[in-house]
């Protein structure tokens, strides 16, 4: 028996200070209403891994995060994309890479899990098996946003200048203030890199964990590129203690394991939630790697943590904390 | 303190019976592998090379899962996935999917130190292959009759099938079946620290016998089937999808540093604790030089030397 249902959702990590404050409301209001979808979910007693799915999809559905419709393109300007799903007890996991044709790509993900002998599928295999499956595709140019496809001419000329349409002209170079350096991520700078992936992490009021990561990847990756989102123990884990995902540069989240890590510094070193967040931020992103985490335990309780400038999320708890954010 | 190696060509239900040209055979390219990861060790190369060097050897060798001699897709193709990871910088490489590419664990070495990325798949991974200029033969190369005819058994008896489990347990008795005893095993890895305590993990598989096309195992997962960090190196071998829930080789470097295990107690605790008995074996070593090599498989083929003289050659329990 837990200690009441949570949840925590993420629209990714490493955001521009510069946003839009439209496109920070919009933000917002989309984080909002999934996080309504998944209290709504848990308060009729679903289970956490339902739950997690059910929230994920609709991050996916919607083009404003990099996920599903709206992802970020490969520098062929196609979409790739991938995902992972943990189910706590018995530690289940399902993922998926190299996605071009399947709307939800978290939910081909459980069918791996439920529906398949194995834990990962890819690429052209996937795609096999999500035809077989009779989950719903459909073209490629469907998830492609023209938003995007502007971004991806910008992060191709990222080299240069940096220029952001979204954000409008200062006027600097007439009054002689300096440019900021700018901000870099995973390569890119900071108004050009899309924040990696979606998220969502849960515990059902029977202490069930639960954990989904999906995402359209890097902005201009390489065809084929995988990253941090469909890696177990890299961007998503789940298991008796706790549930969590993780977003932000691939490289520093792989390299350092950080949502096992997460669950391991619990199981292994007795910290609580937010202190094994806030080890794992602080103690293996200490090369430089930035990212952020989202995490809830089975004892009902949230905790996020992140080195990067804001992470777009959500979190909700049974007895009634709530709040949605970007900045710190 | 001082160098050690340590080297698997795969855990699995390796039966007793294996007739003994085919153990001799194993034998002996274990044998030889690790002459070459021992001579190059002692010649000073870095672990990152050492491990590179001795993978892909195993990976020319038929009879080991991995390059030419791994099993085959459920299509009857041949899709290799490698990994190798730097202890001591963290970084790492990874490819899956490759069907032309003789080496899996050297594209994987060129992903981590050409490309931005760590991991590379399938098409992608292919095309990456060919800018680089690294060898790559026709698909055909990689299938040996062997696995061929282990498809078809996997295939009678409907099933995903690791290593030397034996084909059929419906009807047949175990004894009128011809045993399978050269089936291909698991996956093939490499670890390795020099007298400075630097690490490097290398493995590489052709995943399961009769896998779906698309299949992706704990091989290329970093934490899963391969991890070095600052305290130890492990390539893990045995049933993908166990090791990967069971973040593996991760989870040995976790209890050392988080628990302050040694790297025996680590090991010992992962493969007895956090894996199902007949799943998973591993081959670790740590930056003080010691080795370690458990299994809970019926056998595991390894290897392994240090340098103040111990060395040893094993497939099943001593």
């Amino acid at each position: 028996m837990g200690r009441g249902w949570a949840i925590v959702i993420h629209g990714g990590a490493g955001v521009d200070p510069n946003l839009p404050l439209h496109h920070q409301e919009e933000a917002k209001k989309l984080i909002s209403r999934c996080l309504s979808i998944g209290v709504s979910a848990l308060r009729c007693s679903l289970p956490a891994i339902d739950v997690v799915e059910l929230v994920v999809r609709e991050l996916e559905s919607d083009p404003l995060f990099n996920s599903g419709r709206g992802s970020a393109l490969t520098e062929k300007g196609t979409v790739e994309m991938e995902a992972s799903i943990m189910d706590g007890p018995g530690r289940r996991c399902g993922a998926v890479s190299g996605l071009t044709t399947v709307k939800n790509p978290i939910s081909l993900a459980r069918l791996v899990m439920e529906k398949s002998p194995h834990s990962y599928l890819a690429f052209a295999g996937a795609e096999e098996f999500a035809r077989r499956q009779g989950v719903e595709m459909v073209e490629n140019e469907y998830f492609i946003t023209e938003l995007n496809k502007g971004m991806l001419k910008l992060a191709q000329e990222a080299n240069s200048i940096l220029f952001d349409y979204r954000v409008p002209n200062t006027g600097s170079e007439t009054c002689g203030a300096s440019m900021e350096k700018p901000l870099i991520m995973n390569g890119l700078p900071i108004s050009v890199y899309a924040p990696e992936t979606v998220g969502c992490v849960a515990v059902d009021s029977q202490g069930q964990c639960a954990a989904a990561t999906s995402t359209g990847g890097l902005m201009n990756k390489m065809t084929g590129r995988i990253g941090d989102s469909p890696l177990i123990g890299s961007g998503t884990y789940a298991g008796n203690l706790c549930g969590v995902s993780c977003t932000g540069e691939g490289e520093a989240i792989i390299r350092g394991t950080l949502a096992r890590d997460v669950a391991a510094v619990m199981e292994y070193k007795g910290l609580g939630l937010q202190e094994a967040v806030d080890f794992v931020v602080k103690e293996r992103l200490d090369n430089g790697g930035k990212a952020g985490i989202i995490a809830v335990s089975r004892d009902g309780e949230v905790a996020c943590g992140f080195n990067c400038t804001g992470m777009f999320r959500g979190l909700a708890t049974e007895d009634g904390f709530l709040e949605v954010a970007i900045w710190d | 303190m001082g160098w050690a190696i340590a080297l698997h060509g795969g855990a699995g239900d390796i039966p007793h019976s294996l007739p003994p040209e085919r153990r001799l055979t194993r034998e002996a390219c274990l044998r030889h592998c690790l002459q070459i990861g021992v001579d190059a060790l002692t010649s000073r190369k870095s672990p990152l090379d050492v491990v590179e060097l001795v993978v892909r050897e195993l990976e020319n060798n038929p009879h080991f899962n991995a390059g030419r001699g791994s099993v085959l897709t459920t299509s009857g193709t041949v899709e290799m996935e490698a990994c190798i990871m730097d202890g001591k910088s963290m970084r790492c490489g990874a490819v899956s999917g490759l069907t032309t590419v003789v080496n899996a664990i050297s594209l994987s070495r060129l992903v981590m130190e050409k490309t931005p990325h760590i991991y590379l798949g399938f098409k992608g991974a292919e095309a990456f292959a060919r800018e680089q200029g690294i060898e790559t033969v026709d698909a055909s190369h990689f299938i040996t009759q062997e696995n061929v005819e282990r498809l078809k058994q996997a295939k009678e008896a409907n099933r995903v099938q690791v290593d030397y489990t034996q084909p059929v347990e419906k009807d047949v008795k175990r004894d009128e079946l011809k045993p399978d005893g050269d089936s291909q095993i698991g996956t093939v890895g490499c670890v390795a620290v020099d007298s400075e305590g630097n690490l490097a993990a290398a493995t590489s598989t052709g995943g399961l016998v009769n896998k779906m096309v698309g299949r992706i195992g704990d091989t290329p997962i970093i934490g899963a089937g391969t991890y070095a960090n600052s305290l130890c190196a492990v390539s893990a071998t045995g049933k993908g999808e166990a090791i990967i829930r069971g973040t593996v080789a991760r989870d040995v470097a976790a209890l050392m540093e988080f628990k302050g295990m040694s790297l025996q107690e680590a090991a010992a605790l992962v493969v007895g604790d956090r894996v199902p008995k007949g799943h998973v074996g591993l081959v670790a070593v740590s930056a003080t030089g010691e080795v370690t090599m458990p299994f809970n498989t019926t056998g595991m083929f390894r290897a392994c030397a240090t340098e103040d003289g111990h060395s040893e050659i094993a497939i099943w329990d001593s």
